[in-house]
């Protein structure tokens, strides 16, 4: 054991920004990852120790128990409202929202809307897994038509369901928006390239270019009824083609980050 | 009918479905999503309405809307998403539309948690949006009584014009108990002379709860509560156990009022002359059979899932009359039988003096307890 | 009269319906019953445990702290009601789950490898009937038949071929304790 945890052979480490607190996500859920990347690159940015993060209702209610950092706990929906109003009296702060689906884009689609119309300078992080995971997998504003879930039991039916909302592109429409992507959680590479988008979401707040967010895909085996690897497949190959990953705004200014 | 094994939240909602609900709105949370998930599947199988809303602010509006052409409708929901249909209801009342909600309540306040708690009562039964307005609200303490008071919701919503909510807690919402379902109602889109459906060859008709001539205003004030005084002469439910010879009377309502039952058999079983009364229509409270108990009886001890609530309208009602204790377990936490059978001896050894503030006494002995109470 | 049961275990090793079953078999009998589960915001494998109430009166609290019966199908629920239950009451215990014998001699502890019964019946899932059929030696409320009636009615349509396995399960489990009390 003593050789295993030689300084020299440690690949791989638990970064400063998580506590040690044990997870409560199901086996294989994505939350995990997102969450690592956040805190990978609050901590490479040096910026830990002013990082205020609002936590939403929804599986990430209890993300204040990982981040090594300060917290508040927002209603559900209303973690931007709440951010803005951090923001507004700390300005100095690096506030960021973490966001599920029904939470973002269903309840708290005012507050997401108007906190980039204001351009507000807080980064928001944006969870998509198709359904509501803490409430046990009830339809959400992402749902894909067809999907199966616990109010949708024969499938979401566009006619009286409406169809799945694409929160990146629509929130890019929005002047006050300076960062507004979407990546995927679903193998490393994709990985890679949503901690480079939460790396540069973040700058882009601590350089005062307005509101940033990374829409991340991210999978809900336990609720999907599919195992950690099906549902890394089912982001690739039914999420992907319906919500395409790309950047959907990129500000002049933002476009001159280089990191 | 045989009965069946049902679980309350979903006897609540084919209740509801069976009473010849049109429309049902509303937006998942625990512990109440089993309403919304059956509403979700048994509605459009029946060619009924079903929309999961964006939020309790649109569902309670969805709800507004549907009651405005004199359908059938009904939201549910729990404690932080009945707080964001206060708005909505306040405008209900003033516009005179029946509407019946269902609370599955849950430890606040805030996010809180999702164990069974009573700590909605103030907000159900005095108000929560804002103006002038009464309500009627009902407390199950079984699946079967949640089915029974859901099928008459209905009645007295559309009788009286008015907002019907049901106050349940989370363990009857998840529970199972054997239950008789009434039978399926007709549908039908009962025709009312206040509607608004398209004016179609009669007078038009605007629905609105706006009244910008304060004395118009003051005029449905006046007209809400003399349809109050009516209610209050003919809607008041309880229940009573053991009261005809009972010296000391338990009152307690849903889920505390059948655990109280537990302890009041069991003082029985050691002689003790303890009755039970279970307010069951909240508002309006059962005053006047609390005012007469008062006069017979030698003390009350009022159990609830919160601070003490409901004890104000005891405490109306007794008037300081006999000595009265306060037992509650707020925040999530249900009492064990054995915890109020305590209240009980306590109350019989050592009455309190008449007029001595329940709930501060109560507060002390809870503190005493070093803050865990009687267990975790 | 009025009896109480907790039945705990994992997520997944079929608590919920071991209660419900015994829920269906007093209903069907003509008793007052109720079935309450703990939920949790975990909705994931964690815990679970239910209580059932059985009793000829109206039933007042759903649960009880001391029950005079329960089912422990893994350790941690081993651990968390063996020192709860009523003295002279009956605890089983699934063998197979735990690595510890009894601690108290005051009640009555039935042993039975759960997990190996249902195996060698045939599907691993049975083992909350086998548990369910130890429990029922020590419940005069409920005979095997009242048991066996209310799986025949309840069972959901997508497991009704198995059910003479649950019988056999059950029926394994109900010997299997009645040798172990007839012992003690
Ligand atoms: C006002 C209000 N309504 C409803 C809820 C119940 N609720 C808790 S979490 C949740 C949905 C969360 O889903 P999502 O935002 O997609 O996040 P996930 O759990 O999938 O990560 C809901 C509806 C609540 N807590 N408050
Ligand atoms: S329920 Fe879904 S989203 Fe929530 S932790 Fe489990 S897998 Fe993740």
């Amino acid at each position: 054991m003593a050789t295993l945890t030689a300084p020299a052979n440690i690949v791989f480490t638990r970064p400063e920004g998580l506590t040690e607190f044990p997870t409560h996500y199901c086996p294989g859920c994505t939350h995990g990852i997102a969450h690592r990347l956040i805190a990978e690159v609050l901590e490479e940015m040096n910026v830990l120790d002013r990082a205020i993060g609002v936590a939403p209702v929804g599986c990430a209610v209890f993300a204040y128990n990982y981040f090594d950092c300060d917290f508040v706990e927002a209603a559900h929906g209303r973690a931007p409202a709440m951010a803005t109003g951090i923001k507004r009296v700390l300005p100095d702060r690096v506030v960021f929202t973490y966001q599920g689906d029904g939470d973002l884009a269903s309840i708290g689609m005012a507050e997401i809307v108007h906190a980039a119309a204001r351009g507000e300078n807080i980064t928001v992080i944006f969870i998509n897994n198709a359904n509501y995971g803490m409430t046990g997998g009830q339809m959400a504003p992402t749902t894909l038509p067809g999907m199966k879930t616990t109010s949708s039991p024969s499938g979401r039916d566009v006619e009286t369901q409406g169809y799945p909302i694409r929160m990146a592109e629509m929130l890019a429409t929005l002047e006050g928006a300076g960062y507004v992507v979407r990546r995927s959680l679903h193998d490393p590479k994709n990985i890679r390239l949503a901690r480079k988008a939460i790396r540069l979401a973040f700058e882009t707040q601590v350089r005062g270019l307005g509101f940033s967010m990374v829409e991340l895909l991210s999978t809900c085996p336990t609720n999907w009824g599919l195992s950690p690897v099906e549902a890394l497949r089912f982001v690739e190959e039914r999420m992907v083609p319906y919500f395409p990953l790309g950047d959907y705004r990129v500000s002049p200014a933002v476009a001159q980050i280089r990191v | 009918m045989a009965r069946e094994l049902w679980k309350g939240n979903e006897a609540i909602a084919e209740a509801a479905i069976r009473a010849g609900l049109q429309a049902y709105f509303g937006y998942p949370i625990t512990p109440q999503t089993e309403v919304l998930e059956w509403m979700a599947r048994r509605m459009p199988e029946l060619g009924r309405v079903f929309v999961q809303a964006e939020s309790e602010v649109a569902a309670i509006n969805m709800v507004y809307g549907a009651a405005c052409t004199g359908a059938r409708v009904m939201t549910t929901s729990s404690s932080p998403g009945i707080s964001l249909m206060m708005e909505g209801l306040s405008y209900i009342a003033g516009t005179e539309v029946p509407v019946v909600l269902v609370n599955v309540m849950r430890g606040g306040p805030g996010l809180g948690n999702i164990a069974p708690s009573q700590g909605d009562y103030q907000q159900a039964v005095r108000g929560g949006g804002h103006g002038d307005y009464p309500r009627i609200v009902l407390a199950p303490s079984s699946v079967q009584e949640a089915i029974d008071l859901v099928t008459l919701s209905f009645d007295l919503a559309e009788k009286y014009r008015t907002i019907v909510m049901i106050i349940a807690d989370g363990s009857i919402g998840q529970m199972m108990e054997p239950a008789e379902m009434p039978p399926m109602q007709p549908l039908y889109h009962r025709q009312w002379d206040w509607a608004v459906t398209g004016k179609m060859g009669r007078e038009r008709r605007v629905l609105s709860s706006i009244y910008l001539d304060p004395y118009q205003e003051e005029q449905t004030n006046l007209r809400l509560f003399r349809r109050w005084q009516e209610i209050q002469a003919n809607e008041v439910r309880s229940r009573a156990y053991y009261l005809e010879d009972a010296e000391f009377v338990v009152i307690g309502f849903g889920t505390a009022g059948r655990v109280a039952l537990s302890a009041v058999r069991a003082a029985r079983q050691e002689g003790l002359k303890v009755g039970l009364l279970r307010p069951i229509s909240l508002s309006p409270f059962p005053h006047q059979v609390v005012a007469e108990l008062a006069q017979r009886v030698s003390g009350f001890l009022v159990v609830e899932m919160n601070t003490g609530q409901m004890l104000e309208d005891v405490e109306l009602a007794n008037a300081g009359r006999v000595p009265l204790r306060f037992y509650g377990r707020p925040g999530g936490v249900v009492p064990f039988p054995d915890e109020i059978l305590h209240e009980i001896h306590a109350l019989v050894e050592a009455p309190p003096t008449p007029g001595e503030d329940a709930r501060l006494a109560w507060l002390e002995r809870m503190t005493r307890l070093g803050g865990d109470g009687w267990q975790r | 009269m009025q009896r109480e049961i907790v039945i705990a275990g994992f997520g997944g090793q079929g608590v919920l319906f071991a209660g419900q079953v015994l829920a269906y078999a007093a209903m069907d009998a003509g008793k007052e019953v109720t079935w309450i589960p703990s939920y949790g915001p975990e909705m994931r494998g964690g815990t679970a445990n239910c209580t059932v109430i059985i009793a000829d009166e109206e039933i007042g609290s759903p649960l009880v702290k001391h029950p005079p019966l329960a089912i422990v199908l893994n350790l941690p629920s081993f651990d968390r009601y063996e020192p709860l239950i009523q003295r002279g009451g009956a605890l089983i215990v699934n063998q197979s789950m735990v690595d510890r014998g009894p601690k108290r001699t005051d009640i009555t502890e039935v042993f039975i490898p759960c997990n190996e019964i249902a195996e060698a019946i045939g599907d691993r899932r049975l083992l909350n009937m086998v548990a369910v059929g130890a429990l029922l030696p020590f419940l005069p409320e409920l005979t095997l038949q009242d048991v066996e009636k209310a799986l025949e009615a309840h069972l959901p349509a997508r497991h009704r071929e198995l059910l003479p396995l649950n019988f056999q399960a059950l029926r394994r489990g109900y010997e299997v304790a009645e040798g172990q009390r007839s012992r003690v």
